[in-house]
């Protein structure tokens, strides 16, 4: 940053008021207000911690829950998998050693952690949040400064409550004007990434602004920072405003009463200053944004969903265009084809990305009065327990079962297929979650990324189509 | 942690871009609770076949390769998940050292701290390693972290970058966690700031 201008941006601010010391090189130490933890990448930190002799620093800062391994069928059964429970029952045994909150697989709040992190009011703006996941980016939509982490720096920090990091470089994305009926925060962000690639945010963190993030309600945020890491960055973040502490207001971990207010006054404070200097910009006009769908193995592989697939022709660097072929190869798709029109085996709403009470609405709008497609495997799964709890509540739970969808119990699931949530080889998916990578969601599974509309239209369909010609439909 | 001072070794030529973390090791490998072991796993999907038989067009499948110490790619190695069983894998694999035009942050940072040496360099000069690396087991790169510089087969040198304190720990084989907390005093200060007043303990026993 230029030293002449004091104008901080968001980031800035955070940083500063958690810098413990700055080291000679420039590298700082870094204070972490919140430490959340699961238990694939945290087994090896304590084993670390124990054959050391060293303690955790702040247990009342860190808080566990299991989301990645565990089953989201039958939770009164035990879990099949051997190393699954293997590595549940690891965690379960670090957090009574180490004397650290946990939210246990059978609690009625269990769920993904980045779900349960800001439900909960354990995330909270103006914070420092690390979790040994890269999708704790989801937590920035609060204004927090939350990142994903290794487990050798999950070590770190439950040893010292510290990190060691250099500044990153400030981006501002905004994203101007107001988005048509059907485009949601996951079409936003798949535009941005389609935009500025996956490479795009490298060393950078990004703060989402102009009117149509201004217009987001916080789950939509959420989508939006959890997407961050697709795009590169080591963090996404939303300057916190009055739908932010509307939200946190009264959650159970978050400030009470005057503690509240006072928290309100400094976390209005930590919004960019004008003038504050940005690394890179980039603007998106919001009205170009159509619902979006990708066709190939990186995020940045994004259509709208009137496109057609790229051909490897279209590109002169060789090494680019076999990218390509190899990726239409993966997918089984064809150059220049259409991409609505695709038939779907299985259709997944879930993850840290699109599994919120908001996300679940949006996809039972869609299905309301309509029946899952012949064939097709449709799953919901939602964020958390509290988020399913809610979802019932309101009926939408009796929606999707009418409706031939799956019911299940929260998690990570298909998104990552660590637990029995896989696609078998060959099968292609329309997912309301964050890669798709070669091999994410099962061996040779084919995963096209949406929103949770979208595959709402493709489970009752059978394809990739446009949800806006099924909603004008009912209108 | 090992130390790393200087390598000599094959390198492996893989001129793929955005090679992510769940390529250098599927989810399904991660229900380990140990760090080590992983090695017979990393690029499993691209290794093997269905029934487990190695696929012989993969590098890491041929002689010299799967001896291969050092690794080089195209840009944004390393993207994706952040799990720090990529480089576990690697390292378990042989890798010592990563080459590639640009890193995923994590990634790059999971390297160091496993004592994996990641090295950016202009597409240009990855080009040209590969080209050495192709030529197999008579075409050894040198990697020597104190001069920075690595060698050719040719004996040409090429300078490369590297953070001096990450530099510095990776000479020296050190753990950053007995650094870290050597800054106790200072960690405990901040602790105590009033303005940090706000911030809510979490009491274990709330948490249901």
């Amino acid at each position: 940053m230029p030293v002449t201008n004091s104008s901080r941006t968001l980031f800035d601010k955070i940083w500063d008021d958690h810098v413990v010391e700055r080291l000679e090189d420039g590298t700082c130490i870094l204070y972490i207000d919140r430490h959340l933890v699961h238990e694939v990448t945290s087994p090896q930190a304590f084993e670390g911690l124990r054959l050391s002799g060293r303690r955790v620093r702040r247990p009342d800062a860190t808080v566990a829950v299991v989301d990645h391994n565990v089953p989201t069928s039958d939770r009164s059964k035990p879990i099949e998998e051997p190393q699954s429970r293997l590595q549940i029952e690891t965690l379960e045994k670090n957090v009574a050693e180490f004397g650290i909150p946990y939210f246990p697989l059978r609690s009625a709040s269990q769920g993904i952690v980045h779900v349960v992190g800001p439900e909960q009011g354990i995330s909270l703006p103006g914070m420092t949040i690390v979790c040994g996941d890269s999708h704790t980016s989801t937590h920035g939509a609060l204004g927090s400064l939350a990142f994903g982490i290794g487990t050798s720096e999950v070590e770190h920090v439950l040893a010292t409550q510290t990190i060691l990091q250099k500044p990153a470089k400030n981006m501002r994305v905004s994203v101007e004007g107001k988005v048509g009926p059907g485009v949601t925060a996951k079409d936003i962000m798949l535009a941005i990434i389609g935009r500025i690639g996956t490479a795009g945010g490298t060393g950078h963190v990004i703060e989402f602004a102009g009117s149509a993030i201004r217009d987001l309600d916080m789950a939509g945020r959420m989508t939006l920072c959890n997407m961050s890491i697709e795009a590169g960055a080591r963090a996404g973040l939303v300057a916190p405003d009055e739908t932010t502490f509307a939200y946190v207001k009264g959650r159970p971990f978050a400030p009470k009463d005057e503690a509240f207010e006072q928290a309100c006054e400094y976390w209005r404070s930590l919004a960019s200053d004008e003038g504050a200097y940005f690394d890179t910009e980039v603007t998106l006009a919001a009205e170009e944004i159509i619902p979006s769908v990708t066709w190939g193995t990186s995020p940045q592989d994004v259509l709208p969903i009137d496109g057609s697939v790229p051909s490897p022709s279209d590109v002169a660097d060789p090494a680019r265009a076999a990218q390509i072929q190899r990726a239409l190869d993966y997918m089984g798709l064809e150059a220049g084809q259409k991409i609505a029109g695709t038939p779907v085996d299985v259709v997944f709403i879930g993850s840290c990305t699109n599994s919120r009470l908001e996300d679940l609405r949006a996809a039972a709008d869609v299905v309301r009065g309509r029946h899952v497609a012949e064939g097709v495997r449709a799953m919901i799964v939602p964020g958390s327990g509290l988020v399913k709890h809610a979802a019932e509540g309101e009926g939408l739970d009796k929606v999707f079962l009418d409706a031939g969808f799956e019911w299940r119990e929260a998690g990570c699931s298909m998104c990552l297929g660590m637990n029995p949530d896989r696609l078998t080889p060959g099968q292609r998916c329309a997912s309301t979650s964050n890669r798709n990578f070669e091999g994410r969601q099962g061996p040779e599974g084919r995963t096209h990324l949406c929103s949770p509309a979208m595959a709402a239209a493709a489970a009752v369909t059978g394809r990739l189509c446009d949800v806006r010609e099924l909603v004008k439909e009912t209108v | 942690m090992d130390k790393f001072t200087e390598l000599t070794a094959i390198a492996a030529p893989m001129p793929t871009e955005n090679i992510d973390t769940d390529q250098i090791i599927p989810a399904r490998f991660l229900k380990t609770i140990q760090r080590t072991g992983l090695g017979k796993s990393a690029f499993a999907a691209q290794r093997y076949d269905a029934d487990g038989n190695e696929k012989p067009d993969f590098v890491l499948n041929q002689d010299p390769y799967r001896h291969a110490e050092i690794l080089i790619t195209y840009d944004n190695l390393g993207c994706g998940s952040s799990r720090e069983h990529a480089p576990w894998a690697l390292l378990d694999f042989g890798i010592r050292c990563v080459i590639a035009p640009s890193f995923a942050d994590i990634f790059f940072n999971n390297c160091f701290k496993n004592g994996i040496l990641p090295i950016p360099l202009p597409r240009q000069i990855c080009d040209e390693l590969m080209d050495d690396a192709r030529q197999g087991s008579n075409s050894r790169l040198t990697v020597d972290l104190e001069r920075q510089v690595i060698v050719r087969p040719n004996g040409e040198t090429i300078p490369f970058e590297v953070d001096p304190f990450r530099r510095h720990m990776l000479l020296e084989g050190l753990d950053d966690i007995g650094q870290t907390m050597a800054h106790d005093a200072e960690i405990s200060s901040f602790e105590h700031r009033p303005a940090r007043a706000w911030v809510p303990s979490i009491t274990i026993g709330t948490v249901k």
